[in-house]
């Protein structure tokens, strides 16, 4: 058993086709049809991983997006039929780590599920500090004067990638690679949006950031000065 | 509304006069009545001078008759022999009114002392013409205006009737000039001009202004139509003109109104079919995708296990894999142009070097140029830096590109990137079978292909070239395509480097220099004019 995945999607046979892949990948699924019963079934089940179709009937996929985001960090994973950025950039706002756009390859699926399932496994150091922020990497925990800041696993690995070299600048395409394990870049959207929440949680000031910082026209780094 | 006259500057009266119709009006009508004034003041002017002057010339005739009577009665009554001393006397006698100055002279003695006048008036107030004509004729009376001068040095004018009186006894012939001063006369006359002029300057005046305040009443409400066409045109439709009355001016901003509200009307029923359609677009792409989800999916689950089917199964489920691929493309290509068609496609622009993205489009290509065997040569000297949506340039360097090396026949192909102030280039050049000159306007249609039978084997959807040229018109930009038959195509992209810049020209030739010779080339511009679409919701 490589991981549960809870499935939230209204067309039952895309709900059992995906359950079939994911089966035949070595993960264990849970079907759910209705946006209502998406966050009783994230309770019970207990998913190390959810994949959540943006339209459904119940309650929108936005709205369990946010209140699944409000108990846990569990990676989501959105589907999405529409492409346009205003659906991508409210689905990740929500909360969702990561989405695939219908009609997605099955491969491509399980290898933005195996991305998120992964753990950071690579030996880094025990801890880090970047600015007034401590982070136990192997704790997963970032702390601030000794106060602990939630932060989802997606958010951490961010934080962390960045935090480790802080001399250095991220592209957007680095961070996709590292952080999301994209192997080609694909859009850089998920990776503005994912600093604008870190932002959010860390700074002090998210107008005016002072741990992650913009390169203008290149990327992001860690404000170490 | 233009600034009156007199608030511009000189230079720009003749604008005025142009754009401005109560300017001409007014203009046209001070001309017109002060001719007509004047034509009206002379003869006015004439009537009345020979009205004052014939009635006074009349008296004056009567007079001098009467006087030429009782001086010739006596001077023939006088002794002749003491006749010139007399003469003095004779000659204050005739005018004992005082209201004329009497001028004797001797018609046939140029002794000048021989001259008799009365007061101080001077001989030469008589006119030559109106001596000669008495002396030559001594049955009529003769009469001319003149000057009459004073020895003073002073003068006025005045009316000289002239005739000869004959001393019976000597016939000694006398020309007597009664002059008759008409000082009052031109006095009156000269009110008469003051008023007439005053009149006619105060009637100019009078009737520019009844043509300012007439044009006025015409010119505001027409020109409150331009202004609420102006407000109109520039996306205010709610405006409305105001009506007054009922006159003819009333029904045109009656019928201006009801002109707006038709258009507004259309506008909104135009707008609720792109929403409508927009939606529908929308909508089909949710309901067709999540289907099309689940059959890739179980396609792919049958391509991967091919190997355990038999001959004919294991075919049928290649061929199934392959058009679901074709599907896929056209559907998504589809959506996308409906977008665009929509207005709905917005974006989503970030400062990039467009190295990186000809970059990454050749990696993507990677496995093509192996299969083709292509070579690709760069001329990219410098960052080129621009501020574009990635994601749609990618796309169109992705469709360029690609063609390049479909049409490549082993032909090595050159990129090229360059920028200046404004503007930022890419061209994409291959040395393939090209096109031809009719073909060079049809790349860019949708569905369009250069070779049907061909092109269903190397497969597009037929949609590409048409949504790269959608993608660079969205960031004002243009898309060229220059080909010749035998000599290859050459596709030139221009991007503004600022969403705020509008394209001039492009840092890049518009047909590629290596061409020797050119049999029958085509370039099409299918650029201007590239309105930039204001992006709608997405």
């Amino acid at each position: 058993m490589r991981g549960r995945v809870l499935i939230v999607d209204d067309d039952t046979a895309l709900s059992e086709m995906l359950s079939i892949v994911l089966r035949n990948e070595g993960y264990d699924t849970y079907l759910v049809a209705t946006g209502d019963k998406a966050v009783p079934a994230f309770r019970e089940f207990k998913p190390d991983l959810l994949l959540l179709d943006l339209m459904l009937p119940g309650m929108d996929g936005i709205d369990v997006c946010r209140a699944i985001r409000a108990e846990s960090g569990v990676p989501i994973v959105m589907l999405t039929a529409k492409s346009d950025t205003v659906d991508v950039v409210l689905g990740l706002e929500s909360g969702a780590d990561d989405y695939v756009v219908k009609p997605f390859k099955p491969k491509e699926l399980v290898a933005r599920i195996r991305a998120r399932l992964r753990r950071m496994d690579e030996p880094g150091p025990e801890s880090l500090t970047i600015g007034d922020l401590t982070i136990d990497v192997a704790g997963h925990s970032v702390k601030r004067s000794g106060e602990t800041i939630q932060l989802t696993p997606l958010e951490f690995d961010l934080l962390v990638c960045l935090a480790s070299k802080p001399w250095q600048v991220f592209t957007r395409e680095v961070l996709l690679e590292q952080v999301w394990g994209y192997r080609h870049a694909a859009d850089t959207r998920l990776v503005n949006v994912h600093v604008q929440r870190l932002r959010s949680k860390i700074e002090k000031d998210p107008e005016h950031p002072e741990i992650v910082v913009t390169v203008r026209g290149v990327g992001y780094k860690a404000g170490a000065d | 509304m233009p600034e009156p006259l007199w608030r511009t500057h000189p230079r720009y009266w003749p604008d005025v006069w142009r754009r401005s119709i109560q300017a001409r009006i007014v203009t046209g009508t001070l001309l017109m009545s002060t001719v007509v004034l004047i034509l009206v003041g002379w003869v006015m002017m004439s009537q009345v001078t020979d009205g004052v002057l014939e009635s006074r010339r009349t008296s004056a005739q009567q007079e001098a008759v009467a006087q030429l009577k009782s001086l010739s009665s006596s001077i023939n009554a006088a002794d002749p022999t003491m006749l010139n001393q007399n003469l003095s006397q004779l000659v204050l006698g005739s005018n004992r009114s005082g209201l004329y100055e009497t001028v004797l002279i001797p018609t046939d003695d140029a002794d000048s002392t021989l001259i008799r006048t009365t007061g101080l008036v001077e001989s030469d107030s008589v006119p030559h013409e109106l001596k000669s004509s008495v002396s030559t004729d001594d049955t009529k009376l003769w009469d001319t205006y003149t000057k009459i001068n004073y020895s003073g040095g002073k003068s006025e004018p005045g009316l000289a009737i002239g005739s000869q009186v004959r001393v019976n006894t000597t016939g000694q012939r006398y020309e007597v000039y009664f002059l008759f001063p008409l000082t009052a006369q031109k006095e009156t006359l000269d009110v008469v001009q003051r008023a007439l002029v005053t009149a006619g300057l105060l009637l100019v005046v009078l009737l520019g202004a009844v043509a300012w305040l007439v044009t006025r009443q015409v010119v505001t409400p027409v020109r409150m139509a331009r202004r609420i066409a102006e407000r109109l045109a520039a996306g205010r439709l709610e405006e409305r003109m105001q009506v007054r009355g009922t006159d003819d001016l009333a029904r045109l901003a009656v019928s201006f109104n009801k002109m707006a509200s038709n258009l507004q009307q259309q506008i909104r029923r135009l707008e609720e079919l792109s929403r409508l359609q927009r939606r529908f677009v929308s909508d089909v792409s949710h309901e067709l995708r999540t289907p099309l989800t689940t059959v890739r999916m179980a396609a792919d689950l049958l391509h991967e296990t091919r190997d355990e089917f038999d001959p004919i199964t294991k075919r049928s489920v290649e061929l199934l894999q392959n058009e679901l691929n074709r599907f896929e493309e056209l559907l998504a290509d589809l959506l996308e142009i409906s977008r665009f068609d929509a207005g709905a496609a917005a974006l989503d622009l970030e400062d990039v070097d467009l190295r990186d993205i000809v970059a990454r489009v050749l990696e993507n290509h990677e496995t093509l140029l192996l299969r083709k065997g292509c070579e690709v040569q760069l001329d990219m000297p410098e960052s080129c830096r621009a501020q574009v949506d990635s994601r749609r340039i990618e796309r169109i360097l992705r469709n360029l590109i690609g063609n390049a090396i479909e049409h490549s026949e082993g032909q090595p192909i050159r990129i090229s990137t360059a920028y200046d102030e404004d503007a930022a280039a890419v061209a994409v050049r291959d040395h393939g079978v090209g096109f031809r000159a009719e073909e060079a306007e049809m790349v860019f249609s949708r569905f369009w292909r250069a070779d049907p039978a061909r092109a269903r084997t190397t497969g597009g959807t037929g949609l590409g070239l048409s949504i790269a040229l959608e993608d660079a018109r969205l960031h004002g930009g243009r898309l060229d395509a220059w080909g010749s038959p035998g000599e290859g195509a050459y596709f030139r992209l221009t991007l503004p480097r600022r969403p705020d810049v509008a394209l001039t020209g492009s840092p890049l030739p518009a047909r590629p220099t290596d061409t020797s010779r050119v049999v029958s080339e085509s370039l099409v511009d299918v650029g201007a004019p590239y309105q930039k679409l204001t992006g709608g919701e997405s």
